[in-house]
């Protein structure tokens, strides 16, 4: 066990790497937590209880919170981008569905996580705007272009496994509405991840050039995956205070580690090679020895400056710009049929 | 640490693969299912009104997933991609009663994916570009009723495959009708943007509804909602302006091209490939 000042941040780590920003909320104006109040609070995380959204609550835990739970709604809506331009060019009908069906659940989970976060009095609207406005950050791993097919598979063995490596976890955390989110997103994460390493199985099965597309998204997307959990412990700009309120269970490097050795065998079973090296099974830690990710490539891309940042960001505006006629329209629409039934009241 | 399982097993077989948050009910509608055609049943006739359907619906889809990750709302992002699963899941169906009545024994992706525009008997509606928000909810809204009216009565079908598929569709496309009715209303009577775009989507479906009420009677139906919807929106009904051809004739506008070439080319570049 790491002592609680090496066990690094929030998860997801790697986004807390971006500068912080305090979050205004409803509650921002609260008065200093009071004696008998922060004991309760405190009390409950010692019990490993939940705490849920009426109970009294540091405003330091809400914003943290807050933040957190939106950067994960953001990556999951963001996340639909790279996978869902294969939806019309899927090379199956039935590989189709399984994508359709897997983009569609990244939107259902980023309402789940949006309604999660408006428990903690933040506003859906506001976060969209945050997200547009770069305000917040979205995992960086998005950042990378899909260029083969196969990057829909590789995405589901390593993009998904990594989050569930991260998210399991949170199904724990100690704040009710996220981890009873995080327990419905696992279970569909699980198959998302199966989708993935099913699609690369029947593709190495398949012909050659399959082979080698299955290889070269391997290799394009295995750093980046270990990127997803964030910054080294040491260099981590780390919260022990995340910790000890349980929102994060597990160090950024204890999590890296579990990814790798439970990746490894399953590329040994599909034929592929893990482009490192360094990687190798190391008898004495019984774990997996492996290179050093690129660092400054993380910083960059969590900078803004990855493949793909500005078509992101750029896709979700215009989405939202696009579609404001129609939300004013459906607002407007409602307003028009209260005052229709307030009248019919009143006649 | 016990959090690992998910994970660990993923190597393994497993036999709930096909278990989805949304888009669910891939529950086979076969089951138990006679699938040898009847005596009595004109098999190419069949094989053709499967095309047909399955044609409008594969198109229809390829469409819907267009608006994935453009859609006005969160809330819509889920829904059209439902409708289209759904579309798409009637379209893999059709394709392959198609291919056991054709006598070809072609499986679904032979359909979807090796035929060329002039071979698809999708109707033109289907496959016009999406527009805005307001022209694709006009579009669902004609396409759902009118299939809608169709499936109903190919539910009492004499080939019980093509029936049971219907009897399923009829569900699913009950709800596609509602969605795109709600919006509709919504869009009419919403803002003086949300109306003039909802008004022009109608003028748009004009001259494509021709072609949609030739091979079987159900115009009354159609025009039935239609009525009800526009006037609970505040619009005009749309104009009857007939266009000469038809795609179930395998008469295109130029936008079907284009939408294959996008849906089919990863596939033939790799006729060999298994997926």
């Amino acid at each position: 066990m790491l002592p609680p000042a090496k066990r690094a941040t929030l998860i997801p780590n790697e986004w807390s790497v971006g500068k912080r920003e305090a979050m205004t909320t409803s509650h921002s104006a609260e008065a200093p937590p009071e004696g008998p109040l922060q004991e309760h609070f405190d009390a409950t995380i010692a019990r490993d209880q939940r705490v849920e959204p009426r109970d009294w609550m540091p405003e330091g835990y809400r914003r943290t919170l807050i933040r957190q739970i939106a950067q994960h709604a953001h990556s999951e809506i963001i996340g639909m981008q790279p996978e869902g331009e294969w939806i019309t060019k899927a090379p199956s009908l039935r590989r189709k569905a399984i994508l359709f069906a897997k983009v569609q659940d990244e939107a259902g989970h980023g309402l789940y996580l949006y309604s999660a976060a408006e428990t903690l009095g933040a506003d859906r609207a506001d976060l969209t705007e945050r997200l547009i406005e770069g305000r917040q950050k979205y995992s960086s791993i998005f950042n990378y272009p899909t260029l083969s097919f196969a990057d829909v598979g590789v995405i589901g063995w390593f993009v998904d496994g990594a989050a569930i490596c991260n998210q399991v976890p949170l199904c724990r955390s100690s704040y009710g509405p996220y981890a009873r989110a995080m327990v419905r997103i696992c279970k569909e994460e699980s198959f998302h991840q199966r989708q993935g390493y099913e699609l690369l199985m029947t593709m190495m099965r398949g012909t050659g050039a399959q082979r080698e597309m299955v290889q070269d998204a391997v290799d394009r997307w295995w750093w980046p995956s270990l990127m997803m959990f964030g910054p080294p412990d040491d260099a981590s700009p780390n919260s022990a205070q995340s910790m000890a309120w349980k929102i994060k269970r597990h160090s950024n490097d204890e999590l890296r580690r579990r990814f790798v050795d439970m990746t490894v065998p399953q590329a040994e079973k599909l034929g592929v090679t893990l482009p490192d090296p360094e990687l190798r099974w190391n008898a004495e830690r019984g774990h997996h020895d492996f290179g050093t990710p690129d660092w400054d490539e993380l910083t960059r891309v969590i900078k803004g400056d990855g493949p793909c940042n500005a078509r992101r960001a750029e896709r979700r505006r215009t989405a939202h710009e696009e579609g404001a006629w129609v939300r004013e329209a459906a607002t407007a629409h409602a307003a028009r049929q209260a005052a229709r039934a307030r009248k019919e009241t009143v006649a | 640490m016990s959090d690992d399982h998910v994970y660990l097993t993923l190597a393994e077989g497993h036999e709930d693969d096909t278990r989805w948050a949304y888009g669910t009910g891939f529950e086979d509608p076969l089951h138990g299912v006679d699938t040898a055609v009847p005596d009595g049943v004109d098999a190419a006739a069949l094989a053709a009104v499967c095309v047909a359907l399955a044609d409008d619906a594969l198109v229809s889809a390829q469409r819907l997933g267009e608006w994935v990750t453009r859609a006005p709302e969160l809330e819509e992002e889920v829904a059209l991609a439902n409708i289209g699963l759904d579309l798409l899941g009637q379209a893999r169906l059709l394709y392959s009663r198609a291919g056991q009545a054709d006598g070809t024994a072609r499986g679904e992706d032979a359909y979807a994916y090796f035929r060329d525009p002039a071979d698809f008997r999708n109707v033109r509606l289907a496959e016009l570009p999406n527009g805005d928000f307001a022209f694709s909810v006009v579009r669902l809204l004609v396409l759902a009723s009118w299939r809608l009216a169709h499936f109903q009565e190919l539910a009492a079908h004499p080939d019980p495959v093509l029936a049971a598929v219907a009897g399923k569709g009829v569900k699913e496309l009950s709800y596609h009708r509602q969605y795109a009715a709600e919006w509709t209303v919504r869009l009419g009577d919403g803002t003086d943007e949300s109306h003039r775009r909802t008004r022009r989507a109608l003028e748009q479906v004009g001259p494509y509804l021709g072609e949609l009420f030739t091979a079987h009677d159900v115009r009354d139906d159609v025009v039935t909602v239609l009525r009800q919807v526009t006037e609970a929106a505040g619009l005009p009904m749309p104009v009857y302006r007939p266009l000469p051809g038809s795609g179930r004739d395998g008469e295109h506008t130029g936008h079907l091209a284009p939408l294959l070439a996008e849906l089919q080319g990863v596939a033939r570049a790799h006729p060999e490939a298994t997926w």
